[in-house]
């Protein structure tokens, strides 16, 4: 008898795991403590981001020249020379974007670099530097090592991440640009 | 000289300031310098030839020029 007792005492906790067990764990699920990881992940704030921005051009503006720094304001990147100067190839480099080279007397695109650098002292989803410092840290990498900068980098042909219609453009905006530098200062 | 970090979410943040030609100071930058490259961190010193700006990359708080107003730190590359 309390054989058949203990086996229908059985067959009724399974029924009621199985009919009440997910309600019961959804209103739980605000009790369980959160991984210590994700606590420690600030929420997205874009006033912090504004500011960290604001510092970060502070900075460029102080390593990089004025001529740079002010492509960097009105165009949202700056065109630097590779190792051989203005006659051969330069590189365009945009905020948390590919390294794109080109070939400075036809226009022609040559190569994606795609190099990062994420900040790992922080919790991942808080890794990315502010825009003006992902731009000077490649700006400083090239000036400084560009053979190591590359070397580093996945290489790719154009048009993997960056828009080939839209660095072409881009070129077209620098070279008016430089133009309107020039006649301003004549 | 200063010693600057680029953070995520901060812009960049004073580490250390001081005078490497006093014993005390340049002491404490020696150790705040050693501090972000165990940490992996990339050192750049950021020069300036009239209007031509330039950039030299530094393994050694040795290979840092006496007058160089600062020292730039930055997360290492990495492939994209």
């Amino acid at each position: 008898m309390s054989f058949f007792l203990a086996i229908a005492l059985v067959v009724l906790a399974v029924l009621a795991i199985v009919g009440f067990g997910p309600t019961l764990l959804e209103r739980m699920r605000p009790l369980i403590p959160r991984r210590a990881v994700q606590e420690r992940i600030p929420a997205y704030d874009p006033g912090r981001e504004r500011r960290a921005e604001s510092r970060a051009r502070e900075l460029l503006r102080s390593v990089v020249s004025a001529d740079e720094y002010a492509m960097y304001l009105e165009l949202g990147f700056i065109a630097v020379d590779g190792a051989e100067g203005s006659g051969g190839y330069g590189y365009l480099l945009y905020p948390h974007r590919p390294i794109l080279a080109f070939d400075t007397r036809t226009g022609e695109l040559l190569s994606e670099y795609c190099v990062g650098f994420p900040d790992r002292s922080e919790p991942a989803a808080s890794q990315r530097l502010p825009d003006a410092d992902d731009i000077l840290a490649k700006w400083m990498s090239l000036r400084a090592g560009e053979r190591e900068l590359i070397s580093v980098a996945n290489m790719h042909v154009p048009g993997r991440q960056v828009d080939p219609g839209q660095a072409g453009r881009d070129l077209i905006r620098l070279r008016e640009w430089r133009a309107r530098r020039v006649a301003a200062a004549a | 000289m200063k010693l600057v970090r680029m953070k995520s979410g901060h812009g960049d943040v004073l580490l250390a300031e001081g005078d490497p030609a006093v014993s005390e100071d340049e002491e404490r930058l020696i150790a705040e310098f050693r501090r972000q490259l165990d940490l992996g961190m990339w050192a750049a010193v950021p020069t300036a030839d009239g209007t031509r700006r330039e950039a030299t990359l530094v393994r050694d708080f040795a290979d840092v020029p006496r007058d160089a107003e600062r020292v730039v730190f930055f997360p290492p590359a990495a492939g994209g």
